[in-house]
């Protein structure tokens, strides 16, 4: 039964790429915009650019005042309260890079790190240069056969030792949601700050930073309809306050001499440079597109065609689906077939898919793959998608076997 | 330059290929003509990285002429491989300084195989062959 989306009118790209015969399934990575943030920046670079938080001109007073506005309104998506404790970053990795670098000096040698077995790069590689910096060690916590971290193993591995906690929210290769609640609070206990990914998790659902309890949450704008360029930093007042400027220059700045400088605190101590003022307000669109839209009826939107994906999947011989995937996306491999030959196949038929180590290349590997094909969903998709997707898999692997 | 026969084969046979199935058995058919490498060939040294699938390049030089031989896990790859080679195949080193490879693969239909967002392996197998040819 053809399943449409509701909102997928709202996303001129999406009629743009079927004209052009794509089919999008690539949203983990990136995805469309709708058309209130295209409007949003036209209506900026329209009126008038401006720098923020310097000039007393009307553009610059406009420019601050609708910049600040999306700080708020990405505060109260994630329940943070006001905009304070919300900072910009230029994306997802350079948050987890700031964090990395910003809480360096509290570490001494000897300490630990947890991460996850299935962190993205973007989450393992800050910390684990980090270790390196400073002589601390790098824990990984194993992960279940379903995908989900091994709870009991992560407990036992998280203690006193324990400085920082950093785990992903929903794994970009797995489609899992990792037991969030019981590793934050288990790490909190133990004094660990706690840091969690949610580039991934922040597409689907609405989450609750407060209720989370985490010292830090972290997601990038592109992922979430967005402008990119853009990541943001969430941090609990108390945790910004352990951070040390880390990027120097611009507004950040408090006073300065030539040979000694202060800095603002979090958040414009953090945000170095111009900020990329157009995206902020963009996103500040975004949020309030999706806050407009019935949530539960695109939760179930989402969960609908995500079933259909792993039946499809399941229904086929050869294909073994990686771990237990519970959202918004599914990574694969089939049997006898190699990866770079289905994706180039898939890739002729016009279905735009993930092929590769997903930016996670020591999980992909663990699992003793090389790469994988990942499918995944956005609220514009439809099942009319996942068909073309199954007839272009049917024809390849027809194909190639 | 004329083509070698096996290259104006292979550009005949595509050029008549209609779609992209036609294309990728073509491309099957093209990979199944590549002489296998040894265990000692598939060496680390000769080993094209930036590919998504395992791709070997050993290049010897005889008498001032190129002999190439390749091999890929992948099955595509393979047929991109041979295509290559049909068309180097005993070239001087400045004959294939002077060759237009990826208008080569155009010629064929198969240049968005080359695109920078691929990442195949055939663009790091001409950048490894262009090493060879300026004697880096």
């Amino acid at each position: 039964m053809f399943q449409p989306s509701s909102w997928r009118a709202d996303f001129p790209a999406i009629a743009t790429l079927q004209r052009q015969h794509q089919t999008y399934l690539d949203s983990a990575a990136t995805t469309q915009k709708p058309q209130a943030l295209l409007d949003a920046l036209s209506h900026y670079y329209v009126h008038g650019a401006a720098n923020v938080h310097r000039a007393q001109h009307l553009p610059g007073a406009l420019a601050t005042q609708a910049f600040e506005a999306s700080r708020d309104k990405v505060g109260t998506w994630l329940n943070a309260g006001a905009g304070s404790q919300i900072v910009f970053t230029h994306g997802a990795t350079s948050a987890l890079n700031l964090l990395a670098y910003g809480l360096e000096h509290r570490f001494e040698a000897g300490e630990e790190i947890a991460v996850s077995a299935l962190e993205h790069h973007a989450n393992l590689l800050p910390w684990q240069q980090l270790a390196r910096r400073r002589g601390l060690k790098l824990v990984i916590l194993p992960l279940a056969d379903n995908g989900q971290i091994d709870l009991d193993a992560a407990l036992q591995l998280i203690g006193p030792r324990t400085r920082v906690l950093a785990v992903s929210q929903l794994s970009n290769v797995l489609g899992t949601w990792q037991p969030l609640q019981p590793l934050l609070n288990h790490a909190r206990a133990q004094g660990a700050i706690t840091v969690v990914d949610g580039a991934q998790g922040i597409v689907h659902g609405r989450h609750d930073v407060s209720q989370l309890g985490c010292d830090f949450y972290v997601f990038s704008s592109h992922k979430l309809y967005g402008p990119d360029g853009l990541g943001v930093l969430y941090g609990r007042n108390d945790a910004l306050a352990k951070l040390r400027h880390w990027q120097f220059g611009g507004e950040m700045v408090q006073l300065a001499g030539y040979q000694d400088s202060s800095f603002r605190p979090a958040p414009l101590g953090f945000e170095a440079g111009t900020p990329p003022i157009a995206s902020v307000i963009g996103l500040g669109a975004t949020l309030d597109y999706l806050a407009s839209l019935d949530a539960t009826a695109v939760a179930e939107h989402e969960a609908a065609l995500h079933r259909h994906l792993l039946r499809g999947l399941n229904d086929r011989e050869g294909v073994r689906i990686l771990g237990a995937p519970q959202a918004a996306l599914a990574s694969f491999v089939v049997e006898g077939v190699h990866n770079a030959d289905l994706s180039h196949l898939l890739t002729e038929q016009g279905i735009a898919v993930r092929a590769g180590h997903h930016c996670a290349m020591p999980l992909v590997n663990s699992l003793g793959l090389d790469g994988a094909i990942r499918v995944s969903l956005a609220l514009y998709n439809d099942s009319d998608d996942l068909q073309r997707f199954f007839n272009a898999l049917d024809q390849a692997l027809e194909l190639l076997r | 330059m004329s083509l070698p026969p096996d290259a104006r084969e292979a550009l005949d046979s595509f050029a008549a290929a209609a779609g992209w199935e036609q294309r990728a058995r073509l491309l099957m058919q093209w990979g199944e003509r590549l002489a296998p490498l040894t265990d000692e060939e598939k060496s680390d040294d000769n080993r094209v990285h930036g590919c998504e699938s395992q791709v070997w390049l050993v290049a010897r030089q005889d008498d001032g002429h190129w002999r190439f031989a390749a091999a890929s896990d992948a099955r595509l790859i393979r047929g991109l491989l041979a295509l290559l080679l049909v068309r180097v195949e005993g070239l001087s080193s400045a004959e294939l300084r002077q060759l237009d490879l990826p208008g080569w693969f155009r010629q064929l239909g198969l240049d968005r195989q080359l695109s920078p967002s691929r990442s195949n392996g055939l663009n790091a197998v001409l950048q490894r062959m262009a090493q060879l040819a300026s004697g880096a």
